[in-house]
């Protein structure tokens, strides 16, 4: 009865508090509402999560965004001094595959996002069996030294995060 | 406000406007789709994060209270651009690269642009 009403707890407080966000307010008028939202939302949406994602180590997400958001900071200055001071027969793209160990359809799409946000990598495919991904790389000269950060950096992170 | 204060979002908003300039350079200068696709990922992460939390402090100093919705800006921002990313070198890949260009899988199935996913009605190995 209570994962009727509640089928993914996590997203209803996380749509909760975006609601109070997005209203600039803590008051009652506004969390009632944003729990109504939260609760309603979550129902009409669970035909399209058949799976509840389920985190082991929440704290780890927190390490994960910081250590996103300083790769995020480095990647640009990286990638800005490619476009402004490199000739374009001098940047060497290339496709890149990456085998996963992540097994959840989340952890693989926030894995995917985080290539995409980091300038310089965009997740371009997944294997049709979802067991790698496929990432266009801007400019480099070492592909496997892409891959062996990309799963040190990141996906070693997600599996502790993830169950 | 204090002239340190009004440097400091001057200086939040320059760095913005400047990496934005760059992401849009590159989308001109770079010569082919997967390479453009790599300057606006620039604009959307560090040249709108400058410019929103310049945006922060000057709110939080002029009006005195914490605006939240440029956080809420950035998180639908980091939600959608890899989405949008993903469909544009889908809907070009499948139209101008060949699948003999790209690296191998590793596994026994193509990538999912070309290669049909494994029967989900078949039943699974437990360790997949």
């Amino acid at each position: 009865m209570i994962n009727r009403i509640f089928p993914h707890p996590i997203l209803t407080a996380v749509l909760t508090v975006t609601w109070l966000f997005l209203a600039s307010s803590a008051s009652l008028n506004s969390i009632l509402f944003g729990l109504f939202l939260g609760v309603l939302i979550p129902i009409g949406t669970a035909p399209f999560w058949p799976d509840r994602p389920s985190l082991r180590n929440p704290l780890m997400i927190g390490e994960y965004i910081l250590v996103v958001m300083w790769d995020i900071v480095i990647a640009n200055i990286a990638v800005a001094r490619i476009i402004l001071f490199k000739a374009n027969k001098d940047i060497h793209p290339a496709w890149v595959s990456i085998p996963l160990e992540l097994t959840s359809p989340e952890a693989i799409t926030v894995l995917a996002g985080t290539i995409t946000l980091t300038p310089g990598t965009v997740t371009a495919m997944i294997s049709a069996d979802g067991r790698s991904l496929l990432v266009h790389c801007l400019h480099t000269d070492n592909p496997d030294a892409v891959v062996a950060e990309i799963k040190h950096r990141y996906e070693r992170r997600l599996l502790k995060a993830f169950r | 406000m204090t002239i340190f204060i009004e440097i400091m979002i001057s200086g939040f908003i320059v760095i913005g406007g400047l990496f934005a300039l760059v992401g849009s350079f590159g989308m001109i200068k770079l010569p082919d789709t997967m390479r453009r696709l790599h300057a606006p990922t620039k604009a959307t992460t560090l040249g709108i994060g400058g410019v929103l939390i310049g945006s922060m402090t000057y709110f939080y100093f002029v009006d005195g209270k914490l605006s939240l919705h440029e956080l809420m800006i950035s998180l639908f921002l980091f939600l959608t651009a890899p989405v949008t990313a993903n469909f544009i070198s889908k809907a070009y890949m499948l139209d101008a690269v060949k699948e003999a260009d790209l690296p191998e899988t590793g596994s026994d199935y193509g990538w999912a642009g070309y290669d049909d996913p494994p029967d989900i009605d078949a039943k699974q190995p437990k360790d997949l």
